[in-house]
This record gives structure tokens, C-alpha cells and sequence, in this order.
């Protein structure tokens, strides 16, 4: 039997009328790379949010781990091991990299209410936040404000953001979106690595990304699975080709 | 959507190069020298109850930057905790005859206790809906205050509010005296908002400002952190209100009325946002300006300071003393750039 780490089963967001996830059956197993793909509108970057609780699914469940985390809250998803990277670069841009990490790092003691005690506390999260840059190559800037970042590099942070969360699970929303070819291929590498021992669900438009990194993929359309399977199956698929022929010649 | 009304200035946080940390030292240590001194002449310079309220209103408009510099909320009803805590200081001093301090203290947790429902249902709103919320409740206790004569007076108010202090007559009667004691429960306040921004919790609030998804994501229940925030900044409010309270002797319903909400995040803007320091100068230049237009029979108050508002909101987003940093920041940058060349 397949170990599931995540499953979703009739999963389905209905926006006033427009249903943008319909009746999503999707099932990632532990310790496996998974790509979701499809044409703009496919309802993948929908899937994520209701993943990670930042919609609310109209029905349908999610399992992960063995538990029901249906309608959690964002916070409490992180805190059971499930990190989110987000489409648009979203970091805060006057913290330097190294306060983003200590942010993240401190998330889970509770630190982070304690409004009587100084922020050097925070520095107990030091080495961890270094290491964690190091990972992505990020350390030699790791006191530098994040705001004057180029883009691969504020990526490169938004990965160990996720990371530092130790999760057990791995969200990326088009972790190469607008990146040149040489940023690109450093980020697979970069997701090859840290993906040992992890399960990851990633979105990508390229299918370079895709081809290097997935073990198995889910082609969306119009909020529902299309097709289903090995990077090569999918490629030679007559529906995913029609529905991106499709999408381009309309 | 952005939480904040205005664009709130962006503070350089700690630093790992010692150097650039200990110059901060040095800064900070100055500018705390200068403001106490300053804090301490002020009876000597200007008549002693509006030194007073200089103060009071300082670290009120600090509760509010607490919130709109720090969080990004902005709070439309602070007077509810201003004035509340003016209500319950006033009535424990009267009924009780208790140590100032102690009435105070009082009226600072009756703020704290009236923060919790108004916090809990307002923070899930953000920006303008957040400030509508607010306001709507301070109404309502404006509204009670007005209904409630038995207790508050009404509309005459809390009359003969005593300043007991130990039966020391110097402080309890000479106001010169009085400021010194009641200046240090500003001071005390105000080093807690000091506390709270350099605190981590002050990181995950301005984590929460910039981006609230994110500080989601990261696992940080931000209704709870901003419900926190607003509770303790209604704190800071309400030690504000209890000191204006007795120093003035009465409470009247002024103390809740909207216009008091509006006055302190006018004073809160005009200083400038996300600084603390903004707050006390805002809070100085509005006082005196009321005080000096008010003795020279000028009646048209509202118009000026109304001015100033718009003149600093279109031409110096970062308030006074935003401004006056970032332009010390770029002499000093410039300096040192010459030095090195």
C-alpha cells in the first residue's frame, strides 16, 4: 500500500457562482516530488490556498498525515508541518534576511508574544538562520535588508523561509516564475536538494522545471484533473496537448 | 489590500556589525538623554498643568503609534480608553481617597478590561472597516457615559477629582510638584512601548503591518498577535487618561468624544508614524499651539491644526520627526562619504 502524506478528496471551491476547484481528487505520496500543472485559470494556485487554509473549501476534505485538516487556519496548517511558498514574492522588505529566518525560526517556541523581553533573544536563532542560507546560498548576504534583493535571491530566501519551518511537506507556488534560464537551473538544483527526505507539491509553468524535478504530475483545467501520472505519460497525453493547443491558439 | 492608511516610515532594525550597532547605542542614548532633560525643564519653561498635558497626550499619541506605526491599525476610537480610564481614575480617587498612582492604575486596567471585546471583534476588520469599527464602539461608550448620570455626571461630568498623594500637600496641591510625580508614570509608559516595538513580539507586529499572509504562513496567528497589540496600547491609552484626569481635577465627556480619537492620531501623524518619538512631538506642538491660541482669544483652533495635518500628510509622509531623521540620516551618509573620499 502507498503511503499518503496528503490527500485531498472531492475538494471544491465555489466563488459566488464560479467554481474554480471542482470535485479535486489528489493524493501525494511521502516522500515524492509533485507538479501541478495546467493553462492560467486552472484553479492551481486556488488548490494551494485551500491547502494551506487560506480558503476555506466549499466541500470536500484534506487529510494530512493521517489527521482531517479541513478548515484550519493558515497558522495552525504551519504549525503541523505544512510550509508555503507564495506565487508573488512576499517577504517584508525592510528585515533582513537573517530577521526574516529568526522570524520563521521562532514561530513554533512562542516566542513571538513575548512582548517584555528584547529582540536580541531572538539571536538564539543565529546559527539555525544561517545554515538554512547557506542552504540556498544566501549567507553571504544574511544582514543585508531583503528590499534590495534581485529576484532569484528574494526566491532563494522565500525557500528558506519555507525550510526553516521544518515541514514534513512543501508547498511551492511557481517557485521560478520570472526567472532567466541561469536562475532557473540554480533553483532546481537548489529544490533537488532540499527535497531529500521531504514530500514536495509544486506549481510551475515551465515544463523544463517540471520535467527535472517531478515524480509524478497533475495536469488541472478549468478546476478539475485533467490527467494524472509520470511526467512522461502526461507529455504524451492527447488531452494535455489539446488543452494547451487549445489554450493557445484561442 | 495595505493596512495602512498612510505610508508608515521604514525603521532600520538591529544590526550584526557591532560598529553600526554601537553607533546606534550612542544615538539612542542621546536622544533618550535629551528627552528626559527636555521632560524635565518643561515645568520650568512653560505653565506646569500644560506641561502635563503634554505629557499625557504624548503618551497617548505613543499607544496609538503603537498601533497604526507598528501594526498598521488605525484605531478611530482610542478615546474609549482614554476616556474610560479618565471615568474609572476619577471615580476611585473620589470614592476611595486612594494614592493617585493607585487610581490610576485602576482606570489603566478598566481600559485594558473594555479593550478585549472591542480588540476581539475589531481586529478581524482591516483598515478603513477596522477604524469604523472602533469608532462605533467608542460611540457607544460615549453614549452610555452621557445616560449614566448616577455615576459619571453626565454632562457635568466628574467634579473634584483629588490628586491624594501620601499626604505630601507639596505634590497634592502645587501642580510644579505634581508634574514630577505623575511625569514618571508617562515615562514608565512610555518605556514599555519602548519595550514592546524592540521586543519579538514587536517583530512579528511589524511582520504582520508589511505583510499579514506572509506572518500568517509563517505560523503567526495575527488576530491574536493584533489583539494582544491593541490591548496593550489601550493600556498606555488609559494610563494616559488617568493621569490627564487627575491632573486636571475633573473628568468630563470631552474625554470620550470622537474628536478626542481624532486629535491624537492627528498628533500621531503630524510627529510621525513608526518612530515613538513622533508621538511626543506631535503631541507638544498640538498642546501648545491649543494653549496659545486659545490665551490670544483665537477661536478657530480646528482650522490650523487642520492645516498642519494636510500640509504634513501631502508633503512629509513621515511626520516631523520622520522627516527630521531621514534628513539627518542623509548629512550624516554624506559626511561620511566625504571623509572617506
Amino acid at each position: 500500500m502507498t503511503d499518503h502524506l496528503l490527500t485531498a478528496s472531492g475538494l471544491t471551491k465555489d466563488f459566488r457562482g464560479f467554481t474554480a476547484v471542482k470535485q479535486v481528487d489528489l493524493s501525494v505520496e511521502r516522500g515524492t516530488v509533485h507538479a501541478l500543472v495546467g493553462p492560467n485559470g486552472a484553479g492551481k494556485t486556488t488548490l494551494f490556498n485551500l491547502l494551506t487554509g487560506f480558503l476555506t473549501p466549499t466541500s470536500g476534505t484534506i487529510t494530512f498525515d493521517g489527521k482531517d485538516i479541513t478548515g484550519l487556519q493558515p497558522e495552525n496548517i504551519a504549525h503541523l508541518g505544512i510550509a508555503r511558498s507564495f506565487q508573488i514574492t512576499s517577504l517584508f522588505d525592510n528585515m533582513t534576511a537573517l530577521e526574516h529566518l529568526e522570524l520563521a525560526l521562532a514561530s513554533p517556541t512562542g516566542l513571538g508574544l513575548k512582548f517584555w523581553r528584547s529582540e536580541r533573544s531572538l539571536e538564539q536563532f543565529h546559527g539555525r538562520a544561517l545554515e538554512l542560507l547557506d542552504q540556498v546560498g544566501m549567507a553571504d548576504h544574511a544582514t543585508r535588508e531583503v528590499g534590495q534583493f534581485a529576484y532569484g535571491q528574494k526566491r532563494a530566501v522565500e525557500l528558506a523561509l519555507a525550510l526553516a519551518l521544518d515541514p514534513q511537506l512543501l508547498l511551492l507556488d511557481e517557485p521560478t516564475a520570472g526567472m532567466g534560464i541561469d536562475d532557473v537551473d540554480r533553483t532546481i538544483e537548489l529544490i533537488i536538494r532540499i527535497a531529500a527526505g521531504r514530500t514536495i507539491v509544486f506549481v510551475d509553468h515551465n515544463m523544463h522545471v517540471v520535467g527535472s524535478l517531478a515524480n509524478r504530475v497533475t495536469v488541472l483545467q478549468q478546476g478539475q484533473i485533467l490527467v494524472e501520472g509520470s511526467y512522461e505519460e502526461v507529455r504524451q497525453d492527447e488531452k494535455v496537448i489539446t488543452a494547451y493547443l487549445g489554450q493557445a491558439h484561442a | 489590500m495595505s493596512e495602512t492608511v498612510l505610508e508608515s516610515p521604514k525603521e532600520t532594525r538591529y544590526l550584526l556589525d557591532p560598529a553600526a550597532r554601537r553607533s546606534r547605542m550612542i544615538r539612542r542614548t542621546v536622544l533618550l538623554a535629551v528627552g528626559l532633560i527636555a521632560t524635565f525643564l518643561l515645568p520650568w519653561m512653560i505653565y506646569p498643568p500644560v506641561a502635563m498635558d503634554i505629557a499625557a497626550w504624548a503618551l497617548f499619541a505613543i499607544s496609538v503609534d503603537l498601533l497604526l506605526g507598528y501594526t498598521g491599525l488605525l484605531s478611530f476610537g482610542h478615546a474609549a480608553f482614554w476616556g474610560s480610564s479618565a471615568y474609572v481614575t476619577g471615580l476611585i480617587a473620589i470614592k476611595s481617597g486612594l494614592p493617585f498612582p493607585v487610581a490610576i492604575l485602576g482606570g489603566m486596567l478598566a481600559a485594558m478590561i473594555i479593550a478585549v471585546p472591542i480588540g476581539w471583534l475589531s481586529v478581524r476588520r482591516a483598515g478603513i472597516y477596522f477604524a469604523m469599527v472602533t469608532l462605533a464602539f467608542a460611540q457607544m461608550i460615549y453614549f452610555v457615559a452621557n445616560q449614566w448620570k448616577d455615576v459619571t455626571g453626565g454632562e457635568n461630568g466628574l467634579q473634584g477629582v483629588p490628586s491624594n498623594f501620601f499626604g505630601i500637600k507639596l505634590v497634592e496641591s502645587d501642580s510644579f510638584y505634581f508634574y514630577y510625580v505623575a511625569v514618571l508614570l508617562i515615562i514608565l509608559g512610555a518605556w514599555a512601548a519602548w519595550r514592546i516595538v524592540h521586543s519579538p513580539f514587536g517583530r512579528v507586529l511589524q511582520s504582520i503591518r508589511d505583510n499579514p499572509a506572509r506572518a500568517r504562513a509563517l505560523g503567526y496567528d495575527v488576530e491574536k498577535y493584533k489583539l494582544a497589540a491593541f490591548v496593550l496600547s489601550a493600556g498606555l491609552a488609559g494610563l494616559a487618561g488617568g493621569v490627564f484626569a487627575i491632573s486636571h481635577g475633573f473628568v468630563s465627556l470631552q474625554e470620550l468624544d470622537w474628536t478626542t480619537s481624532g486629535k491624537v492620531v492627528l498628533m500621531t501623524v503630524i510627529g510621525g508614524m513608526g518612530t515613538l518619538w513622533g508621538g511626543p512631538v506631535g503631541a507638544a506642538l498640538i498642546v501648545l499651539l491649543e494653549d496659545a491660541l486659545a490665551t490670544s482669544g483665537f477661536d478657530g483652533i480646528g482650522i490650523i491644526t487642520g492645516s498642519i495635518f494636510i500640509v504634513v500628510v501631502l508633503l512629509f509622509r513621515r511626520g516631523i520627526w520622520g522627516t527630521a531623521t531621514l534628513l539627518i540620516e542623509k548629512a550624516r551618509k554624506a559626511i561620511v562619504s566625504r571623509k572617506r573620499s
